[in-house]
């Protein structure tokens, strides 16, 4: 670099540095891209995140099991349940308890739900980002149907804080399953809806087609998960690999293209949409009708609150457990768990306490995002916001 | 750095002709070669079928706010149980029902809420301030889970508009009748 810019002291050309970002539409959070171009090739991108560094990982240390519920929310604010649900896996890995059937059952089907809204999304940005509107205006429809069947489940729209460790808030209301199978018959249709405005189009598939591409190897290498990984032919899906929660009593497929680029990676996307549909009628199908959704320790979990007023033992637990938090013994777990963006995983160090001694999260978007370099490197610049799109960023974890 | 993938833009331009990509195969669903695909305006009309349709015959999703409500399906507003400002509750002598244990401020993860507790002349406890800083809070509904005496509770409201940092800081009449 240094070489070059003497250099352009004389006649030779040397490369303009231009910034990405960090506040731009379609960098999609804050981030920054420095890219250093020849003409309209980027020669070289150098990536810098951390505006939205919020210290997450810190805040655990001084918060109990409990209150950390409601920060990881707003560490995934696109699929907020998946994140909420990897968190409760973990904290429960380490306590060693298993929940009642059909909080799991529950716990699949807001999973997927959650999985959808934030392929929907994905995918609408995506379109946009390349010059598609529509698709995004008529994902934001389906993604307003997913938000309603949360609204009356959950009572949140996009941060729950729905699940607890050992169990939920609350059961859910009666017509739960009606609603969900309502919106799963809507997937179909949207998804054929989708792929009649893009497919045949000829700007989608010049700006799409053969974009981004690394070697397979180099993929892995880099860590990438998720529906990503799975567009570049790795058949890599946590549900299928480990299988958690009901996951192994569900038929599903895992959708994988063996290109790579941009387009691989929307055909994923999109296939995934379809198998999230599946599940949810196989998962509604299944669930029991009725049945506990709580564990019956009241060491971990609030007790009822009708017993509560009755006895005293029960306010006990319930002021114990409030004040003290939850009694985790000392030792260290991994949990990770198949989110829309990939591989989310909680490692948790306790000492016993009522605090986490430390808390390391493995959030899918940091990974994915490492390979943006070479991806765009060589590539046009308006390629780069193609490829920035179809790795769905969320920044509150990326920077956690 | 150049790699492979680069070498495309070099040889072919900005046709960006695709395929031949790290040894792949051009994949069977590319449409690029037919002559259908070529034409170009084909496929756009098809694509505005789609959009015509949804401009002709689909019902308009989208809400007049704020002179239409937006309600959730099955539900007149928002569901019950939906995560909005908070309420006091008071028993049925219309005394306050909050008897200032401080176990919704103990379990807030945003530390909104402020509570000083008191006694009246029966020895009864009260809280003699009960603050909820608004623009703090993140409405996750602990403190009405931790609540023993049912006393807090999220209301359906989300209509917030204040003009001042100063108005956000909920005080207990506000609460008491919200």
């Amino acid at each position: 670099m240094k070489t070059q810019l003497k250099k352009a002291d004389g006649l030779e050309p040397r490369p303009m540095v231009i910034n990405l970002g960090p506040s731009h539409p379609s960098m999609h959070n804050t981030l920054r891209v420095i890219a250093e171009l020849d003409g309209e090739i980027i020669r070289k991108a150098d990536l810098e995140i951390g505006y939205l560094h919020c210290g997450f990982e810190k805040i655990a240390e001084s918060k109990t099991y409990h209150q950390f519920i409601a920060f990881t929310d707003r560490m995934g604010y696109t699929s907020a349940l998946c994140n909420n649900i990897g968190y409760v896996l973990a904290v429960e890995k380490l306590l060693g308890i298993d929940v009642p059937e059909r909080c799991k059952w529950i716990r699949v089907i807001l999973a997927e739900l959650a999985r959808l809204s934030d392929h929907v999304m994905s995918i609408g940005l995506m379109a946009m980002d390349i010059g598609a509107f529509t698709v995004m205006l008529y994902g934001f429809i389906e993604r307003e149907l997913i938000y309603d069947v949360f609204e009356a489940s959950t009572g949140g729209r996009m941060t729950m804080s729905y699940p607890r460790i050992g169990g939920l808030v609350k059961d859910v209301p009666k017509d739960f399953g009606e609603r969900v199978l309502k919106f799963a018959d809507r997937v179909d249709p949207f998804c054929s809806e989708v792929e009649e405005l893009l497919e045949n189009n000829r700007i989608w598939n010049e700006r799409t087609r053969g974009v981004g591409v690394i070697p397979r190897e180099e993929a892995v290498n880099w860590g990438i998960t998720g529906p990503l990984l799975r567009a570049f032919g790795v058949n890599y899906d946590i549900r299928k690999v480990n299988p958690y929660l009901t996951y192994d009593q569900i038929d599903f497929e895992v959708p994988l293209r063996p290109e790579g680029d941009v387009f691989a990676r929307y055909k994923v996307k999109m296939a995934e949409m379809r198998q999230s549909a599946r599940i949810l009628r196989q998962a509604v199908e299944k669930m029991p009708k009725s049945g506990p959704i709580n564990i019956d320790d009241h060491g971990i979990i609030l007790p009822p609150k009708d017993g509560m007023k009755g006895s005293i033992e029960s306010l006990i637990h319930h002021f114990k457990l409030i004040i003290d938090g939850i009694k985790i013994p000392a030792g260290e777990s991994y949990f990770c768990t198949e989110t829309p963006n990939g591989e989310l995983g909680f490692y948790i160090v306790s000492d016993g306490g009522r605090h986490p001694v430390r808390m390391r999260v493995r959030p899918p978007t940091f990974y994915n995002l490492q390979p943006f370099p070479r991806m765009v490197e060589g590539g046009f610049i308006s390629d780069s916001i193609a490829v920035m799109a179809s790795l769905n960023i969320a920044a509150g974890e990326l920077d956690r | 750095m150049q790699n492979q993938h680069g070498s495309s833009h070099d040889s072919h331009g900005a046709s960006h002709s695709g395929g031949g990509h790290d040894g792949h195969e051009r994949p069977q669903d590319d449409p690029r070669e037919s002559l259908w695909y070529r034409c170009y305006i084909p496929e756009i009309i098809r694509g505005l079928k789609v959009t015509m349709k949804h401009i002709l015959f689909r019902p308009r999703f989208t809400v007049k706010y704020p002179e239409e409500k937006y309600n959730c399906p099955g539900f007149e507003g928002s569901a019950p149980g939906y995560h909005g400002e908070h309420r006091l509750k008071k028993d049925e002598q219309g005394r306050i029902k909050c008897v200032a244990c401080l176990m919704c401020q103990t379990v807030c993860p945003a530390k909104c809420i402020e509570i000083e507790g008191g006694e009246d002349e029966k020895g009864a406890k009260y809280p003699v301030k009960f603050e909820i800083n608004m623009l703090r809070c993140i409405y996750c509904g602990f403190c009405e889970e931790a609540c023993p005496k049912d006393a807090i509770e999220l209301t359906t409201k989300y209509y917030q508009v204040s003009t001042s940092r100063e108005e956000k800081i909920y005080g207990k009449e506000r609460l008491l009748n919200n």
